[in-house]
């Protein structure tokens, strides 16, 4: 390295240390592994809320001490009660949903990666992005307040529909403060997803280097950009909806709480809202919400299919497509989250039937990763195993939308299991299965060192197995009729299943269990992990070319040049099996 | 916005070294000191982005925008469709004078970029004050519409109606006095402005940002005379 370069990387770092390098460091690779961090946190916290429920769920008299010392109100001697268990189910929903799972694909791994994969050495606005990193981390923190004050969190779960949410401490506990403080986590975290979606997308169009046309983008980047815009057209509705609710609550308007309303045997002061308003508001952000968190995770996966099955990516174009189809359709679907709000039958027919269309490009999506699989030299390491998970919990989840696609099924399994179950297949497992693909595949050039692949397999198979026992079982709960948001299964039809909801408990103590093995092989390998070579999978595309840890300056004011497409592999004539993105010069042709 | 697109996509494997055949000149990549709003420190050394990033941030910010008041539109549309609980508000007469007042600061911005590509810096300066001084004086004339509809015992709770009203005013004007500060931003140098294409950038920007908020601003008075 020569003298001039470590000048302008020190330069770059700053000699005023820590502060400078974490704190005000406007490197896209900094404000990465800050969300990544953000989001494993966020992650270990919600998991951990959703085994006290699941405890409960199964033995409603079991005492956890140390949550009774925690809050003496929401779990007297030790025992949940059932406010208590809802305000740690809304918390845990919305850390996964909004903190996990919007974060870690999108702004953790497309921060670092966004930029080296098209070329260029910073996203578009720098500071920007470290302004939208400190507000996301305000909103956790505003967040997490909730359990600080007197009554708790809220109670209302993530979606908060009004209006009790709206009403205040006259709801329930949680629906005082905790609640106001949740809403303006939310729209806090609404202005730092703008801020980033805006970066990206101004990245992507701007920054491409030298020959890196849109059709030679790796489809990492195409999921980047597409969920980028689903971000700034989805939150800009969240963020009105949310001035509004903070407005009925603090400034007392009533625009989602209707006249004469009767809460607690009192009657609410406010008139003239409709509560639907909300819903409307919500979903048209919800539904887009769901691509947010899987578009990444597809796009990861069709990017490491082919990268460790050797063989390009099947129907490159079609992915593309495949993409821009699936955000475009995700946002004239909200309605079939409101199906039985009352709706006019004719719009729950067209909602439906925009909903079934979505299945068309998913299923393209997913015949091209069979089609890239077929017929390649599979390299099984724990990236590529979670990268098949994906494709598994995928079609297992994403099978029962259809079910829930149509009103008539839906009247009967709304609100139940069965819907608990599709969503955590579809959305939170298997995008969390993109988010451990990415770690293991990304880790040596975030960190410069690689991860235990042994110890990466053990967790892979106890997780897969664990997750299947976990949520699967729930289809059948919901085909029951068991009604999500129950803190006790009391009713007579409901006492049959606690046996089935014991065993989907014990079931997630050992799926969260096994997380243990991959925190500890995280933490273990970024200190003592055999050092990474540049290009320890033999990728193509330009991150690679980099040294591993990819050092502050990137490209060092390098303009990387393109000469080929993102999927280069078993190339006839090529010296290796694949070529990389900037290898000057031609192939000989077959 | 065929500029987006740039680079040209090219379809063959180029051959030959960089910048040989096969590549157009990128004039975005010039040797210019990068960062946002050109402070280099802190970023890639040797490596600046294109300058066109800030126009084309502003563009896609506005979709955003868009779909704000697109929200709020659905819900005014809605909501005062149903009868229940809706009282019209009656528009204070001061906003017909608002909507000339910025009307004519987007007259005078481009008065003042016009000026700026004459490289006649003074009436550049005073023009682009001139705006910030008309874009004070709109909200300076929304707070006096709120104090009429407050002496008139209309306030943000009375109705479902005036709620809106307030709501979209007061949203309109927050993303108005964004575009002040970034007007602010680019007339703060202006007095030292010869040429270049940093504070151009920066005025242009600012400027699409203004109009934007100006055509807002009368469709959202359209939507309250007609709707609330």
């Amino acid at each position: 390295m020569s003298d001039a370069r470590q000048g302008a990387i020190r330069a770059r770092r700053g000699a005023a240390g820590f502060i400078r390098r974490s704190v005000f460091s406007r490197d896209h690779k900094v404000i990465g592994q800050q969300y990544y961090f953000l989001a494993l946190f966020s992650v270990l916290a919600g998991m951990a809320l959703s085994v006290l429920m699941r405890l409960h769920l199964a033995w409603p008299k079991a005492r956890v001490p140390l949550l009774g010392g925690f809050s003496p109100a929401g779990a007297p001697n030790g025992v949940m009660t059932p406010e208590y268990y809802l305000s740690l189910m809304t918390i845990h929903g919305t850390l996964m949903i909004f903190f996990v799972l919007t974060i870690a694909p999108q702004n953790a791994f497309g921060n670092y990666f966004l930029p080296l994969q098209l070329g260029a050495s910073e996203m578009a606005f720098p500071r920007l992005n470290r302004l939208s990193f400190w507000i996301t981390l305000a909103a956790l923190g505003v967040l997490l307040a909730s359990f600080l004050v007197a009554d708790g969190p809220p109670i209302s779960g993530w979606t908060a529909y009004p209006p009790l949410s709206a009403v205040g401490s006259i709801a329930g506990p949680g629906e005082g403060s905790g609640q106001t403080l949740w809403i303006v986590s939310i729209s806090l975290f609404c202005v730092a997803s703008l801020f980033g979606a805006v970066n990206f997308i101004v990245t992507v169009l701007e920054l491409r280097t030298e020959g890196m046309s849109l059709m030679r983008m790796p489809l990492t980047a195409w999921a980047w950009f597409v969920t980028a815009i689903l971000t700034l057209l989805s939150f800009a509705v969240l963020l009105v909806a949310g001035v509004m609710l903070i407005l009925d609550r603090t400034g007392h308007t009533s625009f989602f709480v209707p006249g004469g309303l009767i809460v607690s045997d009192r009657i609410i002061g406010h008139h003239g809202g409709s509560p639907l308003l909300w819903q409307h508001l919500f979903w048209f952000f919800g539904h887009p919400e769901v691509y947010i968190a899987i578009l990444p995770g597809m796009g990861l996966v069709s990017h490491l299919l082919s990268t460790f099955s050797r063989k390009p990516v099947f129907g490159y174009r079609a992915m593309v497509y495949a993409i821009i189809a699936i955000g475009f359709l995700g946002f004239t679907v909200w309605g079939h989250h409101m199906f039985v709000s009352g709706m006019n039958p004719y719009s729950g027919f067209a909602f439906s039937l925009m909903t079934m269309a979505i299945a068309v490009p998913s299923a393209v999506k997913t015949f091209n990763w069979l089609g890239t699989l077929w017929g390649g030299k599979l390299r099984l390491t724990t990236a590529m195993l979670f990268a098949l998970g994906f494709v598994s919990l995928f079609v297992s989840g994403g099978l029962s939308g259809i079910f829930l696609a149509q009103p008539p099924l839906d009247a009967q399994l709304h609100a139940t299991y069965f819907v608990v179950g599709h969503f955590h297949l579809i959305m939170g497992v298997a995008a969390i299965f993109g988010v451990f693909a990415g770690t293991f595949f990304w880790f040596p050039k975030m960190f410069g060192r690689m991860m235990n692949e042994t110890w990466g397999k053990i967790h892979f198979w106890i997780t897969f197995v664990g997750v299947y026992a976990t949520f699967l079982p729930m289809y059948f709960l919901g085909l029951e009729g068991d009604v999500r948001r129950y803190a006790e299964l009391a009713d007579k039809f409901l006492i049959p299943l606690i046996p089935l909801h014991r065993f989907i408990s014990v079931a997630a103590f050992v799926t969260a269990g096994a997380q243990v093995i991959f925190v500890a092989n995280l933490f273990w390998s970024l200190w003592r992990g055999p050092r990474a070579g540049p290009n320890p999978w033999q990728a193509t595309t330009l991150e690679w070319t980099l040294p591993s840890p990819a050092p502050a300056d990137d490209f060092a004011g390098r303009v990387p040049v393109v000469y080929h497409g993102a999927y280069e592999y078993g190339v006839p004539g090529a010296e290796a099996d694949y070529v990389m993105q900037d290898a000057a010069g031609p192939y000989p042709a077959p | 916005m065929a500029t987006l697109l740039a680079p040209p996509e090219t379809e063959a494997p180029p051959i030959g070294p960089p910048g040989g055949g096969g590549h157009g000149d990128d004039p975005g990549r010039g040797g210019f000191g990068g960062g946002d709003f050109g402070d280099a420190g802190g970023e890639a050394p040797g490596w600046s982005p294109p300058p066109s990033i800030y126009l084309t941030g502003i563009w896609v910010a506005l979709a955003s925008v868009v779909m704000f008041f697109a929200a709020i539109t659905s819900i005014v549309v809605v909501r005062s469709g149903m009868a229940a609980h809706w009282t019209r508000t009656a528009i204070p007469r001061i906003l017909d004078l608002n909507t000339l007042v910025l009307v004519a600061s987007s007259a005078t911005l481009e008065v003042s970029r016009r000026a700026l590509t004459a490289r006649r810096g003074g009436t550049f300066a005073g023009f682009l004050w001139l705006t910030l001084a008309l874009g004070a004086a709109f909200l300076a004339g929304q707070l006096e519409a709120w104090r009429e509809l407050a002496a008139r015992g209309v306030y943000l709770a009375s109705n479902p109606s005036s709620s809106f009203f307030y709501l979209i005013t007061a949203a309109h004007g927050i993303h108005l006095l964004g575009g002040i500060i970034a007007l602010a931003y680019a007339a703060l140098p202006a007095g030292a402005i010869r040429k270049g294409w940093k504070p151009r950038t920066a005025v242009d920007a600012a400027a699409v940002y203004w109009h934007f908020m100006d055509g807002l601003w009368i469709y959202l008075f359209l939507l309250m005379v007609t709707r609330l």
